[in-house]
């Protein structure tokens, strides 16, 4: 029995072969999680926005009942409060959403449940996946488990914190701008944001439906390919899919011998914290003891697409966010006499301040007289930044870069600040613009001095359809690692208590 | 100073797919409220939309058959604006690059053909239904039904070029035959399978600029549009002459008390915020897919080709042409007549004054008709009368104890109504006829033969419209030619 | 200062948004730092780049064919904030300003 209570330290695949051979229950496998790490830390956490025993209970049942020997059988996994669940509320966290559940379930979702998952709740979030902490949730913010006093990143920092204090194995974010890859890297997990069209979006509320995709959390390379192989492909309910299947990641432990990675040294010359600087250093030396050669060359600073995101994406969610009025579901505002006052005064209630005012960028980057100045030149900047890539990659296989110029900043930090907030995804945006896929992987602890040692990270980003290379060279970095740094796996990480 | 009318018109035309534009739903009618609806086509959060290939296919049989240019790689576009009955406040369709560009509607007016051009034809998805307010506890509410929402639709925009409310009429008739003839929606407007907008200004005669447009809005029905139009170029002719401006604005027509209302001023015109759907890649055509349907066009043919044909190699009179080639059943129709060797005359006879008639007078479907009677016994009918033994008397009252009776066609109509045609039979009358008309019967021995017309339509009374004249002509001329002088 | 308090309230009315008189300085200040940071775009050669029209665009059409996903219209009222009889209530539309 105290097999299956400690169950929730698994892989994802090793707790799927546990289940499938009945060594333990689906049952088993949900509780440990809950009634172990979460029992300590997630009240101190948040990383959960809804659950409810009877909704776990039943998922588990199904599960279990379904018996199939799927990629997950009773793997527990949290996904984001913006994926559509029949069973949890779906709100991304905002009050325009209260209290709503949807008659449908995401593809994402039902694909998870067909593999034998269970759904065990839904993550906070920064709301409808603006931010990059976390703190923009109508349910208060979630905190780093590494330290309560920092953010766990966004806008998926609930699924990453979860992940990360061991709730489950497994994750479901969605990455618009980084918000999958940053707060792995603040929680020290791996996170994926695949490429463009490879995850359908059925049922993943719309922020920036050309720069979203779902992405997956999870503290082992080998977990990520085995929930991208039961996600990933075409979907009819999508038409941004793309018609092939998916790129085939079951030799996630092929290595890299042979590969050559990108080394744009030029991109944290300044402005990135020291430690961050240090740990790519480390991992671009493992790559090397790994086998793989490193190409070094410049590259476009980030700076353009920070500028390019904050048109395009505001622009999209200005569109995509009208359907929130008050008419069909959601909250609608007591005082609503006639339908004018039913817009303003349900919207000007219901969404959060960021919110409102990344509908106000997007509305004025579309309306007249503004679209060409705006719009339609980011949409060309874009193409430009996606040559920028290509011509990369015609030099090496994936490139080595930050995942976020910062260690977890402490809440409040930026809150006051969005443009500064709008930087820290500096590193993760490109990929998105440019359709790509990227890989957050651990780097191992900064050295505490006197404070909470904080999760390291680095990115790596590959061409389209690039997910085998990511998620071998992210293997690599797992057992290559410098034993002291890199190779610290979560054994030693759970075993701080929540000191401050 | 003189001024002319300028008009532009807008339509939408509702296609008669099975499904809706963006979603697996029914494009169908009549289903209780909010049950034809799906996560997608209610703006849920997460749903995506993807196209339907059948609209897609109609908007370019449309196009082909307007002679538009067809893109071969179309955007959607989103199109903002909050309205309760639209379920994302925004509605996907075409802008900057829709899938037909160009292209004219052939318009016959009295006697010349017009060619109305035009600007494009896109497609786009429909809006729900909201209703007019209503007292509800003691407050007013509106009510809302999504069934129509995603329901696909076509929009063709003419350039300005009709000068009379009249033209407006004629080429929302031929638009309405066209979409019929393809097959691809009833254009009934009353029903709102087909709409129009206009756009009207006035301009000093001669002048080349257009002066400032108002935009009409529900003009429900064909007469509505023209009486419409003609209530708006008045309001403006009044307005100029008066010395006043004509202010940009959109008016609704309200058809039952013939009255215009300002529904909204320049100021607040909207600003739509288009821009592409990131939901849907470009639309591409290929060229196999154009290939085919020229080909299926060509084997349809075109009304207005179809009606100049039946003009000039089957003889037909034009206001004839028009009604056999009004839709594909009626040329069917007198088709497969002309087929089992009835005459052209008489099978354009047949279709325009029964067919028709009977459709119009019982609103029968063609299909209900061919039901009633086949086409193969109603053209058994009309080769008896063709062969002289059925008049067209005889067969008229056969068809109306068909349809008013409710008798069976199919063994009435080839034994029914055998005209009286022997001598033996006839005799008697044409005897009688000479006997009671003494004077007439003088006229004509006196040389005066016109007469016999008169003689020949009394016993035609005598047979109750039975005989067959050139009988009874022959027979009175035998009898008589015994009573002439010197016999 | 690259949006004017005016700008903002235009905008503000075209999403359907109100915001309160003291707040629109700071709005205006907002949008504009990162509508500044946007104009740095200009110092980017964009000679030969088309917009991105993003969608990878090789997805099939659909058929013209029925699928599952049709709700009851109990399910489709569920979540509605005020319905009846198989309708959504909203407050009085008082004149068609439909397009
Ligand atoms: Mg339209
Ligand atoms: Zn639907």
């Amino acid at each position: 029995m105290s097999a299956a209570k400690e169950a929730w330290r698994l892989s994802a695949a090793t707790l799927a072969a546990g289940v499938g051979a009945g060594d333990l229950s689906a049952a088993e496998a949900v509780a440990s999680g809950w009634e172990g790490p979460a029992a300590r830390w997630e009240a101190d956490v948040h990383a959960v926005a809804h659950t409810d025993a009877a909704a776990r209970a039943a998922g588990a049942a199904m599960a279990q009942a379904a018996g199939a020997k799927g990629a997950l059988q009773g793997v527990p996994v949290l996904v984001k409060d913006n994926l559509c669940t029949t069973d949890y509320p779906t709100t991304c966290a905002s009050r325009v959403l209260a209290g709503y559940r949807p008659p449908y379930d995401a593809t994402v979702i039902r694909r998870l449940r067909e593999a034998g998952a269970v759904v065990i709740g839904k993550g906070n979030m920064d709301e409808f996946a603006m931010g990059s902490s976390t703190e923009h949730s109508c349910y208060g913010p979630t905190r780093n488990p590494f330290d309560l006093e920092r953010v766990p990143g966004g806008s998926s920092g609930g699924p990453a914190a979860a992940v990360a204090y061991g709730l489950c194995p497994l994750g479901l974010g969605s990455d618009t701008g980084g918000s999958v890859r940053q707060p792995a890297a603040f929680c020290g997990v791996f996170g994926l944001k695949p490429t463009y069209g490879r995850m359908s979006r059925y049922g993943l509320v719309a922020f920036g439906s050309s720069l979203d995709q779902v992405g997956i959390f999870a503290r082992h390379a080998g977990d990520v390919a085995t929930a991208y192989s039961a996600l990933a492909g075409p979907d009819p309910f999508d038409a941004t899919t793309r018609r092939t299947p998916a790129p085939d990641v079951s030799r996630w432990e092929h290595g890299v011998r042979g590969l050559r990675f990108g080394w744009p040294a030029n991109l944290w010359r300044e402005g990135v914290e020291p430690e961050i600087v240090e740990g790519l250093e480390e991992a671009a030396a493992s790559l090397e003891r790994a086998g793989a050669q490193r190409v070094p060359f410049d590259f476009m600073p980030g700076g353009f697409a920070v500028a390019t995101y904050y048109l395009v994406a505001t622009a999209e969610a200005s569109s995509n966010l009208a359907r929130f009025d008050g008419v069909r579901y959601g909250f609608r505002h007591a005082d609503s006499p006639d339908v004018r006052s039913l817009y303003t005064r349900t919207r000007s209630a219901g969404f959060g301040p960021e919110v409102q005012r990344r509908i106000l960028l997007g509305t004025y980057a579309l309306s007249a007289g503004y679209y060409d100045a705006y719009y339609l030149t980011a949409q060309r900047a874009r193409t430009r930044i996606r040559r920028e890539y290509q011509a990369a990659f015609a030099r090496c296989d994936f490139m080595l870069l930050p995942a976020t110029p910062t260690l977890p900043f402490r809440l409040g930090e930026k809150t006051e600040d969005p443009l500064a907030m709008y930087l820290s995804d500096i590193f993760t945006i490109g990929a998105n613009l440019a359709g790509i896929p990227g890989l957050t992987v651990p780097a191992g602890m900064t050295p505490g001095n006197g404070r909470p040692p904080l999760p390291r990270a680095v990115q790596l980003l590959g061409p389209d359809d690039s997910e085998p290379v990511l998620l071998a060279a992210g293997r690599a970095l797992e057992v290559h690692g410098d034993e002291t740094r890199l190779g610290r796996r979560h054994e030693t990480e759970f075993a701080w208590p929540m000191k401050r | 100073m003189a001024h002319e009318a300028v008009i532009g018109l807008e339509c939408h035309i509702q296609l008669n797919t099975r499904s809706k534009m963006f979603c697996g739903c029914p494009a169908t009618f009549g289903a209780a409220p909010n049950s034809n609806v799906c996560p997608v086509c209610l703006g849920l959060p997460g749903a995506l939309p993807v196209s339907n290939r059948a609209a897609v296919d109609a908007a370019i049989r449309l196009g082909l058959a307007l002679g538009c240019g067809i893109r071969r790689e179309s955007v959607f576009a989103r199109k903002h604006y909050f309205y309760p009955d639209m379920p994302k406040n925004f509605q996907i369709t075409q802008y900057d690059q829709p899938l037909c560009g160009g292209g004219v509607l052939p318009v016959r007016i009295g006697e010349e053909l017009r060619l109305f051009e035009l600007t494009r034809v896109h497609v786009e998805e429909d809006t729900g239904k909201s209703f007019h307010p209503e007292r509800y506890g003691d407050r007013q509410i509106s009510r809302v039904d999504f069934n129509r929402a995603g329901v696909p639709l076509l929009e063709l925009v003419s350039r300005p070029v009709f000068g009379e409310p009249s033209e407006c009429a004629a080429f929302l008739q031929a638009l309405r035959r066209l979409v019929r003839w393809l097959g691809i929606s009833d254009g009934d407007m009353e029903k709102g399978q087909l709409r129009c907008d206009a756009n009207v200004s006035l301009r000093p005669v001669g002048q080349e600029a257009l002066g400032t447009k108002t935009e009409l809005k529900n003009l429900n029905s064909i007469k509505g549009v023209e009486k419409g139009l003609t209530a708006e170029i008045a309001r403006q002719r009044k307005v100029l002459a008066a010395g006043g401006a004509i202010e940009q604005a959109t008016l609704l027509y309200d058809a039952d008390h013939d009255k215009l209302a300002v529904m909204r001023t320049k100021e607040f015109a909207h600003d739509y915020r288009y821009f592409p759907e990131p939901d849907l890649p470009v639309l591409r055509v290929e060229e196999a897919w154009l290939a085919t349907s020229r080909e299926r066009l060509a084997e349809l043919g075109l009304p207005w080709d179809v009606e100049v044909q039946l003009v000039r190699d089957d003889g037909l009179p034009e206001d004839q042409a028009a009604i056999v080639s009004a839709d594909r059943d009626s040329l069917q129709c007198y088709r497969n007549l002309v087929s089992v060797g009835l005459s052209r005359k008489t099978s354009a006879n047949v279709i325009v004054n029964v067919v028709r008639k009977y459709e119009n007078k019982y609103d029968l479907s063609p299909a209900a008709f061919e039901q009633k009677v086949p086409w193969k016994v109603l053209a058994g009918l009309f080769l008896r009368v063709e062969q002289a033994e059925v008049t067209a008397t005889g067969a008229r009252g056969l068809l109306e104890e068909v349809f008013e009776k409710g008798a069976d066609p199919t063994t009435l109509f080839v034994t029914g109504g055998t005209a009286v045609g022997g001598a033996e039979e006839l005799l008697p009358l044409v005897l009688a006829a000479i006997e009671e008309n003494p004077g007439p019967v003088a006229q004509y021995l006196g040389g005066k033969t016109a007469t016999l017309g008169f003689l020949v339509g009394q016993v035609m009374k005598k047979s109750g419209g039975q005989a067959v004249p050139q009988t009874v002509r022959e027979l009175l001329e035998v009898e008589l030619a015994k009573r002439a002088p010197g016999a | 200062m690259s949006i004017s308090r005016d700008d903002v309230r235009k905008i503000a009315e075209l999403a359907r948004l109100e915001i309160a008189d003291d707040r629109i300085e700071r709005v205006a200040r907002e949008l504009s730092a990162v509508l500044d940071y946007a104009a740095s775009l200009s110092q980017l050669d964009l000679e030969g780049c088309e917009p991105t029209v993003f969608a990878p665009g090789d997805a099939p059409l659909r058929e013209d064919d029925l699928d599952g996903r049709r709700l009851a219209s109990e399910v489709a009222l569920a979540a509605a904030p005020e319905a009846e009889h198989g309708f959504f209530l909203v407050p009085p539309i008082v004149e068609n300003l439909n397009p």
